[in-house]
């Protein structure tokens, strides 16, 4: 793994980690490997991993994403961090606008408005367990932990 | 996997680098001159832990013995625990014999060993994990060795050391066995191109592999080896030569390709095996290992199949909510995250589309009005008809098996007639399929449920046909039994003559100098068997590669190639390019392991043959998906039918086992080939065994086992327990049922009381007219933060306080709203995960991630 993270910018990384540089890469090169490049979702992945919020990630960074991709997260971890990745607005909860900028980001905008706001309020109505019109953590773990390939598809192998 | 394995090899490295420069920095944060000796020689040997940490007890002997007393020695813990109070935890250096303190500390280290192995599973940063497993690390390392006591110490740190190296040797091995896993990189390719369904064929492909190369290994260690190694040699007996007749012909390929010649005279089949009892210097006992191989390949595949089924029905969690979600799922689980490909992302991106669009048709138009009647009447036209062509194939297969047994009598008999069994066979396997599919259209059932349904018939066709033909199988076999009598009466009397003839003229030869080959023999019915089951699994090697080459990569060379001067776009419209057919390839798989399962009792070798037939379909069927298939429009779930191949690969194990199984038991065994001849039945041999190479007394235990007053209670018993647990995991079902209607009732009895302000407690609605706007706002989170906590009783007495209040006026106002403010903090004394959130949103933030995932995991639990 760490020899991906160097290949992403060899000039960058040291091959020697013990006086623990402060390396980071920007999120172009991140956003360019091939595992991600095709991910729609692979700014807020960036984002969400990095440990400012930028999309520049540290090694450790990327070691937290992939371990959190990997096959043997826990449910309850993947979960936690997929609610992080489409919460686009950072408030910690998805409301209509982040449902909505998934939506076009799942369809590449292929839906027209009525049938995106219709989805979104679909969402809203079957996920919302508390009623505040948008989904807060607990909502979102107790509708994705039921769906029967979450794990499968979150999921990246390196 | 891999990414596991590296992530820890990462760790580790990080770690052996990093932690030098740690205890660097703790050597700098520590006062005493002497514990930092004591840290640095820790530092420089990293895995000689023990010698070292003897070095530091018997320092700290040393120290112990300089003191007084006890009250003294807890003085100087306690000051040292202050001076280094401003380091780390883990540079304190202390040692009490107290009890107390003795159990708090090595309470401290089982928690610290506990952190360190749930480490993978907290939603912390890297870096921070990484930190608190050095720290956690370290800890425990200290104070282990001061866990024992007295002269125990050295031993418990020994023991200490060997319990940690096994750890790490474990580990080690697991990552070793993770690595030795194989073709983990073409499958990532092909689940990159084409999604995790696709993928999970090729999964199923290797499992088999691993499978058969076991069952291989076994027969092959087992009964093969040993009777070419120590039995006779070719030529020395009948049933080792090829008959003087077939001599001439016996190395012909096309004798050799229908496995007659010499190959049917070898080690491959049943009929090469010698009866000796034991062969060889190690005597060994060649009939009762390949009885005893015979019956474990059945119960190994058994063990195995069930076990995979076990590991999947535990990874399935509720599928009880299926309609509940159907949006939610849609949106945040379609995306497959493993895609690396432009085009498959293209794909997808369409297949989303039009998921969505299809959701909302659903969704938008409510009940269709349609026709019942006209429905069911098409459903059962539809199975009526595909009940027929079952019927009807099954009719085929068996009148052209018995067409085929006048043809082996006949002369001259081209290849047709004699391969006419297996081509009927296998071109009914390939067109029967589509047919099924064109005629279930009539059915308009959902798309999942029409899968099902296909799958099932396709079933049916290839048992019905696998069935019909051992029907025929068996009709043969009867008749070669009857012909062995024949063949034994002639040579009882061939060898009788000649003994006559021996007498007369006084020569004391007692057998017939006759040559092997020319011994008349016996039709051996096993090998035939053997050779059928053979010539069949080869048959269906080479049309499954034969429709793979022509069926996609000869139509997608002519869809690429002459789409540039056709009339219209062969890519878009008719041929195209195929796409896997996922069902059909993992039904031809458990079909083929089916035949393995029946044939690997009458031909030792057809186990082999399957494992080479594995290997290279597994490179060429990678080869010819990522060359001339086009990814699925369609998302094929992965995870829901894997239980489902499991359970027909069970389904086939069964049905196999049964046909052997009656054979064992109730055919007499050729009188003149394999290892069971000149017994009565084959069984027969673990009679003997126990008779003659145990000790007395375990015939004895035998024939106590063996009296059926014993068996038919044994098997009550197991009844019982059957129903029995049949019936707890019934109650746990309801149970679990019970408790998400319970859910359910709750939620939706929240979503009335928002809704329906009509139906809640008249009291709260009072009060809530009563509320101004702006202690509504406050009400507001507060009761939402009730309802997470699911006690409405609470809001009752808080409320009437806040109603009190109100009643005073205006001064009153921050009366009430002190009388909010202590209720949150109630709230927060119970689980700390649900009361944390809601009243102080703010001032979570500014804290940042850390603090917050704990609460969020919390719940998670």
């Amino acid at each position: 793994l760490f020899y991906r993270y160097r290949d992403l910018a060899p000039q960058l990384v040291p091959l020697d980690y013990t006086d623990k540089p402060d390396v980071t890469l920007p999120y172009e090169l991140i956003g360019s490997m091939p595992e991600l490049k095709d991910n729609p979702f692979r700014q807020r992945i960036a984002e969400v991993f990095s440990a400012n919020g930028d999309g520049n990630m540290t090694l450790d960074d990327f070691l937290d994403m992939f371990s959190v991709l990997s096959e043997m997260a826990p449910r309850d971890l993947k979960a936690y961090y997929a609610f992080k990745i489409y919460d686009f607005n950072n408030d910690d909860y998805i409301c209509k606008s982040d449902l909505e900028k998934t939506v076009n980001k799942l369809t590449r905008n292929e839906l027209t408005p009525e049938e995106v706001s219709l989805v979104c309020e679909k969402v809203i109505y079957e996920a919302d367990a508390d009623n505040d019109g948008k989904l807060s953590l607990e909502d979102f773990q107790h509708m994705i932990i039921r769906a029967p390939d979450f794990l499968s598809t979150f999921h990246i192998r390196i | 996997k891999d990414n596991e394995e590296e992530e820890s090899k990462e760790e580790e490295s990080c770690s052996h680098q990093n932690r030098p420069s740690r205890r660097k920095n703790h050597q700098r944060e520590n006062s005493s001159g002497e514990k930092a000796g004591v840290e640095g020689n820790r530092q420089r040997e990293r895995g000689k832990k023990a010698p070292t940490k003897d070095q530091k007890e018997s320092e700290n002997k040393e120290k112990k013995t300089n003191k007084k007393g006890k009250d003294e020695e807890n003085k100087q813990k306690t000051d040292r625990k202050n001076s280094s109070s401003s380091a780390s935890s883990t540079s304190s250096d202390e040692e009490s014999l107290s009890e107390e303190e003795l159990a708090m500390l090595m309470e401290q280290v089982e928690q610290k060993k506990k952190l360190i192995s749930t480490m993978r599973n907290k939603p912390w940063r890297m870096v921070k994990k990484l930190s608190v497993l050095r720290e956690a690390q370290a800890f425990v390392e200290k104070f282990e060795g001061a866990l024992g006591k007295g002269k125990g110490k050295k031993l418990y740190a020994y023991k200490m050391m060997m319990a940690k190296k096994w750890v790490k040797f474990k580990r080690d091995f697991d990552n070793f066995k993770t690595q030795c896993i194989p073709w983990e990189m073409k499958i990532k390719e092909v689940e990159s191109h084409f999604g995790s369904s696709v993928a999970s064929y090729f999964i199923f492909l290797r499992w088999m592999y691993g499978v058969n190369l076991v069952l291989f290994g076994l027969i092959f260690g087992l009964v093969i080896i040993p009777e070419v190694l120590m039995g006779m040699p070719y030529g020395s007996m009948p049933r080792k030569t090829v008959p003087r007749a077939e001599q001439a012909t016996a190395m012909d390929f096309s004798v050799l390709w229908d496995f007659e010649g010499y190959i049917k005279y070898s080690a491959l089949f049943y009929g090469y095996y010698n009866n000796q009892r034991t062969i060889g210097w190690l005597k060994y006992r060649l009939p009762m290992a390949y009885f005893m191989v015979g019956i474990s390949v059945f119960g190994y595949s058994l063990m195995v199949v069930i076990r995979s089924m076990a590991r999947n029905a535990n990874e399935s969690t509720a599928d009880g909510d299926d309609k509940n979600f159907i949006f939610s799922w849609k949106m945040f689980t379609s995306w497959d995250y493993l895609i690396g490909n432009p085009e498959t992302a293209d794909n997808k991106f369409a297949s989303i589309t039009t998921s969505f669009k299809e959701s909302i048709v659903d969704e938008q138009e409510s009940n269709k009005d349609e026709n019942i009647h006209l429905r069911r009447f098409l459903r059962v036209l539809a199975n009526v008809l595909i009940i027929c062509c079952l019927c009807g194939s099954g009719y085929l297969i068996y009148f052209v098996v018995k067409r085929s047994q006048t043809f082996s009598k006949m002369q001259n008999v081209g290849w047709y007639e004699r391969n006419e069994v297996e081509i009927v066979m296998s071109l009914l396997g390939m067109f029967c399929p589509p047919l099924f599919e064109t005629i279930a259209a009539l059915e308009n059932y959902h798309p999942r449920i029409g899968l099902k349904w296909q799958l099932g018939r396709i079933f049916a066709l290839f048992l019905g046909n696998l069935y019909t033909f051992l029907l025929a199988l068996m009709d043969d076999v009867n008749e070669k039994l009857a012909e062995e009598d024949l063949v034994k009466n002639i040579t009882h009397w061939a060898l009788l003559s000649y003994h006559n003839s021996s007498v007369e003229n006084g020569s004391a030869a007692t057998s017939p100098p006759l040559d092997p080959a020319d011994v008349p023999r016996g039709p051996c019915w096993e090998t035939t068997v053997g050779i059928e089951f053979v010539r069949l699994t080869v048959s269906d090697i080479l049309v499954t590669y034969i429709t793979i080459l022509v069926g996609d990569f000869i139509r997608a060379c002519f869809v690429r190639f002459v789409n540039y001067c056709w009339c219209w776009d062969l890519e878009a419209g008719f041929p195209s390019y195929a796409e896997f057919d996922i069902s059909g390839n993992v039904l031809g798989l458990v079909f083929n392991q089916g035949m393995i399962w029946m044939g690997s009792f009458y031909a030792p070798g057809l186990v082999g043959i399957n494992v080479l037939r594995l290997l290279t379909s597994m490179y060429f069927q990678c080869w010819a998906v990522m060359s001339s298939n086009v990814p699925h429009e369609r998302v094929f779930k992965a995870s829901k039918s894997n239980n489902f191949y499991m359970g027909l690969l069970l389904l086939i194990l069964f049905l196999s086992l049964l046909p052997v199984a009656y054979t064992i038991m109730s055919l007499p065994p050729s009188f003149d080939c394999g290892p069971f001849s000149g017994k009565k039945r084959m069984y027969d041999v673990i009679q003997e065994t126990i008779e003659l190479d145990f000790p007395l007394f375990v015939a004895k235990i035998f024939s106590y086992v063996a009296n059926p007053g014993l068996i038919i209670p044994a098997i009550l018993l197991m009844v019982l327990a059957i129903y029995y647990l049949n019936a707890v995991a019934e109650a746990y079902q309801r149970a679990n049922a019970e408790l998400k209607k319970k859910m359910q009732m709750q939620r939706e009895e929240e979503k009335n009381k928002r809704n329906n302000k009509a139906s809640t407690n008249p009291m709260l609605q009072d009060l809530e007219d009563l509320f101004t706007p702006s202690t509504k706002r406050e009400s507001a989170p507060k009761q939402a933060e009730d309802k997470k906590v699911e006690s409405p009783n609470r809001t009752i007495p808080v409320e009437k306080q806040g109603k009190a209040a109100a009643l005073d006026g205006s001064p009153m106002m921050g009366g009430r709203g002190a009388a909010f403010t202590p209720p949150p903090h109630v709230f927060m004394t119970q689980p700390p995960m649900l009361g944390i959130r809601m009243p102080y949103p703010g001032q979570l933030r500014p804290r940042g991630h850390l603090p917050g995932p704990v609460p969020g995991w919390g719940r998670g639990q």
